[in-house]
């Protein structure tokens, strides 16, 4: 993985100094709240509702074993006891005081780790595909680019006072795990003419108040030209984005007003003027320093189902059915991938306590290269397990709460912190995705309902991705009251779509009853292997619609 | 955003988060700051309520505090209490997580 050079380690050094300084007035009083709000916001410091919340970058979900130990270390010291991760792969802690975030962020230099711009109108922290450098049919590993955009757009001076905050997500597959589609900027590697990586380039693409899907603005980039692309795009936001109208103010709102060809056209005129006194090109020999941080480790010479492996499945079916649900396939023959789901019934989704975040950190170190990617539907991967040692592992992971065998299933949600933690919130999120999760806890039911992507947000901006969940769950207030808007048939996959409002909101009390009619809905209606989603697709919301406000 | 105070409210008290820690607090009778919402003062009608929330400006102007407002209190079996779910998680702490926040520190009552 990426480590620091002399360049990365002053900046991050000399943030953590400034902030300190910053906190240090503010407490002191010599700044009031209004002049040290966006200095905090910064540096990744929010004020929620019972304390303040510090995000902790994760660049595109990767962690050394030594970064997670750091973490839980942070969450013991300074928190209570546990941190939560989200979907933009980062980490957030829910109660430090902040006269303790200074020594925080000295303890996250130490192990190269900050929180610059994972709040604020600026470019966020990017994201790509927790399978980057295994899955099979990639293009080649997207952290390397998500690097090069991370290195171009750190404190970059003419994108840190955006129209409103930016997000890029990276894919180097075709199968998209990392929701291009629904960000400012996604990009995808594909093959250009020459045989060399090259990138698509969707823009415009959202959720919050306006969903929108991005729109593919540059087809087939060069590596020279991709950081002189996107920043043609940025300038183009920069000049025409509505800094007038927060609710108007993201790029997606630019792209849907003056239309696609429009947007390429200024895009590429932008681009055109950049190049006027000789191209703008990013060296080869820096594509090839970054490169090398993403070599792939020092495999073994493996086979594939080994023999103990087997034997194992025989013998322990909880394991088997683990193996089914969470280990994916891995290019190299002998090698798998695991997920661990921190979606146990019961939990908080995407929530870890210290000792879980060591544990994962040991076991990196035995079982992965001492690696972990963070993902963004909120659960952790080991990218690199020999298959012989899955047996191993999951007894440890089952041992300490990390085993549930609910990938892509009805329990794995997306649920944002919702009104128990955030000030923006106007409903609660973890209490429904726990009831549905406890409704639904049988894991042969589970199974028998199959892929089934449950998004939940507990206001309009979002964070829980409901417009794009196969059913996706918005909390709203209504006089005091919470009640939740269901939608269903969206995805953020390569075949993204927006989800399609049901009708009226459910209260509280039957909102896991509507859940329940929805799925009892496409098992009636499901033909030979399909999905939930697939069965929408097919037959549209009418059934569904009519089997949920039947008693109305 | 949520809906922090409610204009047509009638009895109100006014809550804070304290600076150092971001810590939920209340507004006393005495001009003072207390972590429990039983200390805090009750304020009936518009004018009192402005008057009230007028107090937490010594705190204020101290840096001690941060984003003082009016909160619509309401009375349930006999017991004053925040009229939003909002207002009761913040006094109490998250409803998912009920070993933190006052309601693990016995500071709801």
């Amino acid at each position: 993985m990426y480590r620091y050079d002399e360049f990365d380690h002053a900046l991050v050094q000399d943030r953590v100094k400034q902030f300190s300084g910053q906190v240090q007035r503010r407490l002191t009083g010599e700044i009031t709240e209004d002049e040290f709000k966006p200095l905090r916001l910064m540096n990744g410091v929010y004020l929620q509702l019972h304390a303040y919340m510090l995000r902790v970058a994760v660049p595109y979900g990767t962690l050394s074993s030594r970064q997670m130990r750091m973490l839980a270390h942070i969450a013991r010291k300074y928190d209570k006891g546990y941190g939560h991760f989200t979907t933009r792969q980062n980490i957030q802690y829910n109660w430090p005081a902040l006269k303790d975030i200074p020594a925080i962020l000295e303890d996250l230099a130490s192990v190269e780790m900050h929180a610059l711009q994972t709040s604020g109108n600026c470019i966020r922290n990017v994201t790509s595909d927790q399978y980057a450098g295994v899955a099979a049919n990639e293009v080649e590993d997207p952290r390397i680019w998500s690097e090069i955009i991370r290195q171009w757009s750190t404190l970059h001076p003419e994108f840190s006072f955006l129209p409103r905050k930016f997000k890029f997500a990276v894919t180097g597959a075709p199968e998209d795990r990392a929701a291009i589609r629904v960000h400012d900027i996604g990009i995808e590697l594909v093959k250009g003419e020459d045989g060399q990586t090259a990138f698509d380039i969707y823009v415009g693409g959202g959720q919050g108040r306006t969903p929108m899907i991005g729109k593919l603005i540059g087809k087939a980039i060069s590596q020279e030209n991709l950081l002189t692309y996107l920043e043609a795009i940025m300038r183009v936001y920069n000049m025409h984005g509505r800094r007038d109208h927060l609710f108007k103010s993201r790029i997606k709102i630019l792209v849907h007003t003056i239309g696609e060809e429009e947007m390429r056209r200024q895009v590429e005129e932008e681009f055109a003027a950049m190049q006027k006194d000789g191209p703008v090109e990013l060296p080869k020999a820096e594509i090839e320093r970054i490169q090398a941080y993403f070599a792939a480790p020092a495999y073994e010479t493996l086979e594939n189902d080994p023999d103990e492996l087997n034997a194992a499945f025989e013998k322990t079916p909880a394991f088997a059915r683990w193996v089914k649900q969470n280990v994916a396939a891995h290019k190299v023959p002998g090698y798998a991938i695991a997920n661990i789901s921190l979606k146990p019934v019961g939990g908080v989704a995407g929530d870890a306590s210290a000792e879980q975040m060591e544990k994962v950190a040991e076991l990196a170190d035995a079982y992965s290269f001492s690696e972990i990617r963070v993902t963004h539907e909120q659960n952790l991967v080991l990218a690199d397990v020999p298959q012989k040692d899955l047996f191993a592992l999951w007894q440890e992971l089952d041992a300490n709460g990390l085993g549930t065998p609910n990938l892509g299933l009805i329990t794995d949600q997306i649920v944002c912190p919702g009104l128990d933690y955030c000030n923006l919130a106007n409903a609660r999120s973890i209490p429904i995705g726990q009831a549905i999760a406890k409704k639904f806890e049988d894991l042969d039911r589970q199974n028998d309902i199959g892929e089934l992507k449950i998004k939940i947000s507990g206001c309009i901006n979002a964070c829980g991705h409901h417009h794009v969940g196969h059913i996706g769950i918005l909390g709203v207030d209504k006089k005091g009251t919470e009640f939740y808007q269901v939608s269903l048939g969206g995805s953020a996959d390569e075949k993204t779509s927006l989800g399609d409002i049901t009708g009226p909101a459910f209260t509280e009390d039957k909102i896991v009853g509507a859940v329940e009619n929805i799925v009892e809905t496409y098992l009636s209606e499901r033909q030979n292997g399909e999905r939930f989603l697939d069965t929408y697709r097919r037959i549209g919301m009418k059934p569904f619609k009519e089997k949920l406000y039947a008693a109305h | 955003m949520a809906q922090h105070s409610n204009k047509m409210a009638q009895v109100q008290a006014v809550t804070a988060n304290r600076l150092i820690d971001g810590v939920v607090i209340y507004l006393t009778a005495k001009g003072e700051w207390s972590e429990k919402l039983a200390d805090a003062a009750i304020a009936e009608g518009k004018e009192a309520a402005e008057a009230l929330l007028a107090k937490a400006n010594p705190a204020l102007e101290q840096q001690e505090i941060v984003d003082p407002y009016l909160f619509e209190i309401a009375e349930e079996d006999g017991t004053l209490v925040p009229a939003s779910v909002r207002e009761r998680i913040r006094m109490a702490g998250p409803t998912v997580r009920l070993d933190l926040g006052k309601q693990a520190e016995g500071k709801t009552a």
